[in-house]
């Protein structure tokens, strides 16, 4: 069947910077949803050519495998110090970290605060799924009480093993942080709100406002033991409950920039 | 060009800006703070790049950032610190992205005290960090050579794009001296000859993105890694030795040295030679590659070698290892932060030089232990 192609128009392709393989995601995984909203947000500003990325230890280690634009990739925790490091020689270029929450929580938590604090002018990409899913889902500083990993076999326990450590609400107290927001990949409405923080994310940074961080709240089916379905269920009814979605710091200059959602 | 009176540890700072230093990123540690704090302002009125981080850590992954964009980098620690920057080291190596480390040497372990010492060798030389890597290391001695080897260790850094140390105590970055300081440049990406390196992350423009890793899930991806670093590491063998030889021709005695130990070595050689006796001083300036072949050399020649160190005898096991059964080796040290007196490595060369070696079946640690013993009980408490 003919169709007359002056009333198509492209309403939804795939991002041109998003490399073309199968990526090493489990099923069900929101990893490849997050890579593919930051792709997308680097092609619609038309920074592939000038924006750097700084991959983490932890499943996205291999992040630069999808995203086919310069990449340097960080020891355990640091990425945010090596981000410094690029960004302070090239300020005029994007920079970015793509940090889980094993990587960014706990070992690299000293790295996060103190760019933070610094006000240093890069953009973190957080994903917390409150466990270690490449190591094979060890308890994490953001696992919430009572849940069963591999290292909390009955749960996690506060009285020995602490509390969560909410990330985007302590770094808000910090005068350096200029957007700080939590949003999640559970479903649709939430993936469109995740985009629209991820490019005002990296318009901060273009318009040198100072640090920007978009937590996203991610499943892990495989580690949290249940099915892709049931994962997106369980973020709701475990992860938002502890982690709430929204908006912990936004500078007024920020809040002018109006993105498209 | 003037002489003039340098600090060890601002002369290093200064002749690294003056050679194009990008950026400099450091955390304070007694005794080369005065390093970080003269790049705190100096850095600044060039318009370069200065941080001081929050740690170690964070510094030496700064400089891995800021080493990824091909720009010259350096960074500069004692003891302590050097332990906790191991885990970039060992990356930075892995990535081969060049930078410069500045180790100021203290006593150790843990955290010793503040005042020189040579016992950080095994940890800079034989490698602190995990994995299967090379570093070229340079011993300066006077403030002139700490200038001319801050040159020189910019230079093999970015030829070889490897790690590169000048290694000093906490004495040679205290100790004021006269020196000529290089040309002032300026920063190296800002020279009018300066092209980016062919694998520098600074966006992909123009051509296919680069890449910056360290991880090598092919085990046999890794055997070949290991294997590109350590033919690059015979080439440099062959070809980037250093030392110094002092009255060697007819030396039946040679006492090997580096650094302050080197230095104040020098001195009882020269007194030695005054009472008629031949000895010469040998004082390798790359600790890593070791000049090997010219120790070698001396080994016909020699009667026996006397090491020097501030240590327990770190390069000593080397120097065995280099001439090993064919000549007596002895050692004579002084750790913890006590430098050794000249007249205290004088009656060394002096006992050395009236003894009979095949009586002499004691290991030569061991009899140092004792006669150090026996002078830490002549000395007033508190030296």
């Amino acid at each position: 069947m003919d169709i007359p192609n002056t009333n198509l128009q492209v309403v939804y392709q795939r991002p041109d910077v998003l490399t073309k393989v199968v990526s090493h995601y489990c099923p069900g995984c929101t990893h490849g949803i997050a890579h593919r909203l930051i792709a997308e947000v680097l092609n619609e500003l038309n920074i592939v050519n000038n924006t750097i990325g700084v991959a983490s230890v932890g499943c996205s280690i291999f992040s630069y495998n999808y995203i086919d634009i310069d990449f340097t990739e960080a020891p355990h925790g640091r990425a945010p110090a090596m981000a410094t490091g690029v960004k302070r020689m090239l300020p005029d270029k994007i920079v970015f970290t793509y940090q889980g929450d094993g990587d960014l929580a706990s070992i690299g938590m000293g790295e996060i605060i103190h760019a933070a604090g610094r006000g240093e002018n890069i953009t973190v990409f957080f994903i917390n799924n409150a466990n270690y899913g490449m190591t094979g889902g060890q308890m994490a500083p953001t696992s919430v009480p009572g849940q069963k990993t591999t290292s909390s076999p009955f749960g996690r326990d506060v009285k020995t093993a602490g509390y969560p450590i909410q990330v985007s609400e302590l770094l808000s107290h910090l005068e350096g942080t200029s957007y700080i927001v939590r949003r999640s990949l559970h479903d649709s409405a939430n993936i469109r709100k995740a985009k629209k923080a991820i490019r005002t994310a990296i318009e901060v940074q273009m318009r040198c406002l100072g640090f920007s961080m978009v937590e996203l709240l991610s499943t892990c089916p495989t580690n949290w033991g249940v099915n892709p379905c049931e994962a997106q269920d369980w973020l709701v009814e475990n992860l938002i409950p502890v982690y709430p979605i929204g908006d912990y710091k936004v500078i007024p200059e920020v809040a002018e920039i109006r993105v498209k959602g | 060009m003037t002489r003039e009176l340098l600090k060890g540890n601002l002369a290093i700072a200064e002749t690294a800006i003056r050679v194009g230093l990008d950026a400099y990123f450091g955390y304070p540690i007694t005794p080369q703070t005065e390093l970080l704090e003269w790049m705190s302002r100096r850095m600044v009125e060039e318009e370069r790049v200065f941080l001081q981080a929050e740690s170690e850590l964070a510094a030496i992954n700064m400089v891995y950032g800021a080493a990824c964009t091909g720009a010259r980098v350096m960074t500069s620690s004692s003891g302590p610190g050097i332990s906790l920057m191991m885990e970039g080291i060992s990356y930075i190596a892995a990535t081969e992205v060049p930078f410069v480390l500045v180790d100021v040497m203290r006593a150790g372990p843990g955290l010793g005290n503040i005042d020189a010492a040579q016992s950080d060798y095994n940890q800079i030389i034989h490698g602190g960090g995990h994995g299967d890597y090379h570093q070229i290391v340079l011993a300066p001695s006077t403030i002139q050579e700490s200038i001319d080897y801050t040159v020189l260790a910019f230079d093999l850094a970015e030829k070889y794009r490897m790690v590169t140390v000048v290694l000093i105590d906490g004495i040679i970055g205290q100790m004021m001296e006269p020196g000529i300081l290089p040309e002032m440049k300026p920063a190296r990406t800002k020279q009018p000859d300066w092209i980016p390196p062919k694998w520098a992350v600074r966006g992909k423009e123009g051509h296919d993105r680069h890449l910056l890793t360290s991880i090598h899930m092919s085990p046999t991806l890794e055997e070949g890694l290991n294997l590109r670093l350590l033919k690059q590491w015979r080439e440099i063998r062959l070809k980037e030795t250093r030392y110094k030889e002092y009255y060697l021709d007819d030396a039946e005695i040679v006492v090997v040295g580096f650094g302050t130990a080197g230095r104040v070595a020098l001195s009882a050689v020269r007194t030695a030679r005054s009472y008629g006796i031949k000895v010469g001083l040998f004082r390798p300036i790359s600790l890593r590659p070791f000049p090997e072949e010219a120790l070698e050399k001396l080994v016909d020649q020699t009667k026996a070698f006397l090491v020097v160190e501030m240590n327990t005898g770190q390069m000593y096991k080397d120097i065995k290892k280099i001439v090993s059964n064919q000549s007596r080796v002895e050692f004579y040290g002084r750790v913890g932060g006590v430098i050794p007196f000249p007249d205290e490595i004088l009656s060394e060369i002096r006992r050395i030089s009236s003894m009979s070696y095949q009586s002499e079946n004691i290991d030569p640690i061991d009899a140092w232990i004792q006669r150090l013993e026996d002078i830490r009980k002549t000395e007033a408490v508190g030296r």
